[in-house]
């Protein structure tokens, strides 16, 4: 057993680390955040150049295959830094559909381009009727000719925006939240019949509601088998779990280091606030959920990388609601320790609170994944 | 013991029901309910309604233009308000400085400003928190040097809530350094348009705009500008601070929340069904609802207590802390409520004549701002912590 990083991936950390130092002040963030796209196109050709858009993705494609444990990795430091930039979407969730249901010709026209900043992805899986269950699909596909018709609306898509090529979840089968009959397409968001609503959200990111109407697909467009997707968005969808589970531990991390500071420099009653025990165990309080997360994020990596699917879903479903957790013993706490400016726009600390409180009910929240948890 | 009202009660009780029915506008009625952002003129409109009908000040005294309610009856006013989704008066001049004036005031003070206040023409703020003195707040530096008949006065005063409305402002002023801090502390009477006043907006994490911060540069204040004694102004703030405990709680507007969750639980789906029917969901809504059963009966023993002519003591700390932990609870499980939806941010929906279709539920956008603005409450009116401290030096005695 060793639970230490490789070599590698601590010259990953640091190069991470260095980047959001010297590329991501907060004021920085801030206004990438309001202008544009939300994000920086620099950044993305950044990250390219670091190799970054390549590390869950087989070296035969041009990626390192650093696997689950590289993403943590990166999404920690998303974490430390607020970063903006469609990390998420493309690569994690779109990059890793191709990779695990694509075609060799699917994967060696995608993932090169992907890998080197060229293309971008997102995955449109959320519908307005369906919470956090994955197969409550409306969304319909049919036959027709050679290829497909497809039908219906995705909700909250992450960086539909700026993607070339969007993967959507249709049903081509089955009955509404039946796991049968689930398949996954790749459509063109400028193809006729595909129109997008686009806006902010909460957190300073970019999402679409997207609509499809008569919207022609080739033959080629099916990404996988007909009809057997689900167990493919179910495991993607748990490593992408996993992966914001540590961009949490980021945020964690953040909000505890900023906080124990201000209980250091913080004076009222002639003393730093610091001193008051009662606030001393808050911030331990914060310490501890942290390291946990922390364990259960690594937990989720390695029951993630190793795929066997019954401990792969206790493992990311504890660590998800360890995350749902800590928007209640970090965030919270955070800004209550903070006092007003914790809840002010200018302060940092209000904007890993938002990130940290829409992370919980990213891919599920807490209470979805407890009971999944028990299902097991 | 008896949990029903008297006749007589039953009867005031249909009379207010009846009342804000007939002449509470369905057009601010609609901004509460869905949670748009308030106008100064939305304020005034209803207040000028209520003082039209000699309902705006329940907790003034009779001969100052008060209703002259029991205790129970402003309880059911209260709770007739919150069941209407009405708008809160503010609390400035009607809540907090005129009890102040009237134990306090001169005859001129209370002549100068007690008609406006309850026909709202003039608007306060409250100027106590600085940037160093906040759950410290005896520790405040901002400060008023004497001379000739003025005042001069120095500093700034933060988180000033509807600073920018304002006309005018109470405030703690430093009137001389004594050995112990509350000590040399005055109240004083500031206009938000004298030369010298700024104020700056501060951003709250909602992205909205209630609160400020407020300049004091070589402010010049006429001596009867002063509110009681000078170095007196510590122990009128405290009793500034132990009005009206029951209103408190917001039990009501709390009851109101829980209704409109079980609305949105009811029309969102979950697994084909609507979430209310999910068992877990529908689990902590009933853990909130239990919370909130307590509060409203310790609410009701304070005001029991109150009405039998027994002065009160901290219970204002218990109803305060379980009051905002109940509120934030049920704006959290809002925010759950609708899942994915909560994530579209869009300021505008937030304001009035919003006219864009809603992305998910129709009440969706409003619900994450409103949960991490709420936060707020376990700070504001002497954070939490500061509340525990209280009870336990004056209820447990450590």
């Amino acid at each position: 057993m060793n639970l230490e990083f490789t070599e590698e991936m601590v010259m990953l950390q640091d190069s991470l680390n260095k980047f959001v130092q010297n590329e991501y002040d907060f004021e920085t963030r801030q206004k990438i955040s309001r202008e544009g796209i939300g994000y920086k196109e620099a950044n993305w050709q950044s990250f390219a150049d670091m190799g970054l858009l390549g590390v869950p993705f087989d070296e035969q494609y041009g990626g390192f295959g650093f696997g689950q444990t590289g993403l943590i990795v990166v999404m920690e430091a998303m974490g430390k830094g607020l970063m903006l930039e469609p990390y998420l979407a493309s690569v994690v969730l779109g990059g890793q559909l191709v990779q695990l249901a694509g075609s060799e010709t699917q994967k060696e026209q995608l993932l090169p381009q992907l890998i080197g900043g060229e293309l971008k992805l997102a995955f449109a899986y959320v519908e307005r009727q369906a919470r956090y269950n994955l197969s409550d699909v409306e969304c319909r596909a049919e036959s027709k000719g050679e290829g497909f018709v497809l039908n219906g609306s995705k909700s909250v898509v992450f960086n539909a925006e700026t993607a070339d090529k969007i993967i959507v979840a249709a049903r081509t089968s089955g009955d509404t939240i039946s796991q049968q009959g689930l398949s996954l397409f790749i459509v063109d968001p400028t193809a006729e019949g595909v129109t997008a609503r686009h806006y902010e959200t909460y957190d300073g990111l970019r999402a679409s509601e997207l609509n499809f109407d008569q919207v022609n697909l080739d033959a080629d467009a099916l990404l996988g088998t007909l009809d057997q997707a689900y167990p493919v968005i179910e495991s993607v969808i748990d490593s992408a779990a996993a992966a914001i589970c540590a961009e949490g531990v980021g945020v964690v991390s953040q909000l505890r280091q900023k906080t124990v500071e201000y209980l250091q420099t913080r004076k009222q009653f002639n003393q730093p606030i610091g001193n008051f025990q009662v606030l001393q165990h808050r911030a331990v309080d914060m310490f501890m959920a942290e390291e946990q997360m922390r364990s259960l994020s690594y937990l989720a990596a390695i029951k993630v990388t190793e795929g066997e699917s019954h401990e792969r879903i206790k493992s990311v479903s504890a660590a998800k609601v360890y995350l749902g957790d800590a928007r209640a013993i970090v965030g919270e706490q955070a800004a209550q320790l903070h006092g007003g400016i914790g809840v002010t726009d200018e302060l940092d600390v209000a904007h890993y609170v938002k990130r940290l409180g829409l992370l919980n009910t990213l891919f599920g929240d807490r209470d979805y994944h407890l009971q999944r948890f028990s299902q097991q | 013991m008896d949990l029903n009202y008297s006749p007589e009660e039953q009867a005031f009780q249909l009379e207010v029901r009846e009342f804000l029915q007939q002449h509470y506008p369905k057009d601010i009625q609609d901004k509460v309910a869905n949670g748009i952002a308030l106008k100064k003129d939305d304020y005034v409109r209803w207040q000028k309604i209520l003082a039209k009908q000699g309902w705006v000040a329940p907790g003034w005294p009779e001969q100052y233009g008060g209703p002259g309610w029991t205790p129970v009856q402003k309880y059911i006013f209260d709770e007739e308000c919150g069941a209407a989704n009405c708008l809160r008066t503010v609390a400035f001049g009607l809540v907090m400085l005129a009890p102040v004036l009237m134990k306090f005031g001169t005859d001129e003070q209370l002549e100068k400003y007690l008609a406006d206040i309850y026909n709202s023409d003039v608007w306060w703020c409250q100027g106590y928190s600085e940037p160093n003195a906040g759950s410290d707040l005896a520790s405040l530096q901002t400060k008023a040097e004497r001379q000739g008949d003025h005042y001069i006065v120095n500093g700034s005063k933060t988180w000033t809530t509807h600073g920018h409305y304002a006309d005018k402002m109470f405030t703690l002023v430093r009137t001389s350094q004594e050995d112990r801090k509350q000590k040399g502390i005055s109240f004083l009477l500031i206009d938000m348009d004298a030369p010298g006043v700024s104020t700056s907006p501060i951003v709250t994490i909602d992205g909205m705009h209630v609160v400020n911060q407020v300049f004091l540069e070589d402010v010049k204040v006429p001596v009867e500008n002063l509110v009681g004694v000078e170095g007196d102004g510590w122990t009128i703030a405290k009793s500034l601070l132990m009005h009206e405990r029951t209103y408190i709680a917001q039990v009501p507007r709390s009851k109101k929340q829980i209704e409109r969750l079980k609305k949105i639980a009811s029309e969102e789906r979950y697994n084909g069904k609507p979430l209310i029917e999910d068992a877990s969901f529908k689990a902590k809504i009933s853990a909130i609802e239990i919370e909130l059963m307590a509060l409203e009966m310790t609410n009701l023993r304070v005001l029991s207590k109150i009405s039998a002519g027994e002065a009160p003591g901290a219970e204002s700390s218990l109803l305060k802390i379980k009051g905002t932990e109940v509120q934030q609870a049920i704006t959290a499980l809002l925010m759950e409520s609708v899942g994915y939806f909560a994530f579209p941010y869009n300021k505008t929906t937030m304001t009035e004549g919003w006219q864009e279709d809603p992305i998910g539920h129709p009440q969706a956008a409003m619900l994450a701002p409103h949960y991490f603005d709420w936060r707020k409450s376990s700070i504001y009116g002497g954070s939490n912590e500061i509340q525990k401290n209280i009870m336990a030096k004056a209820v447990l005695g450590l």
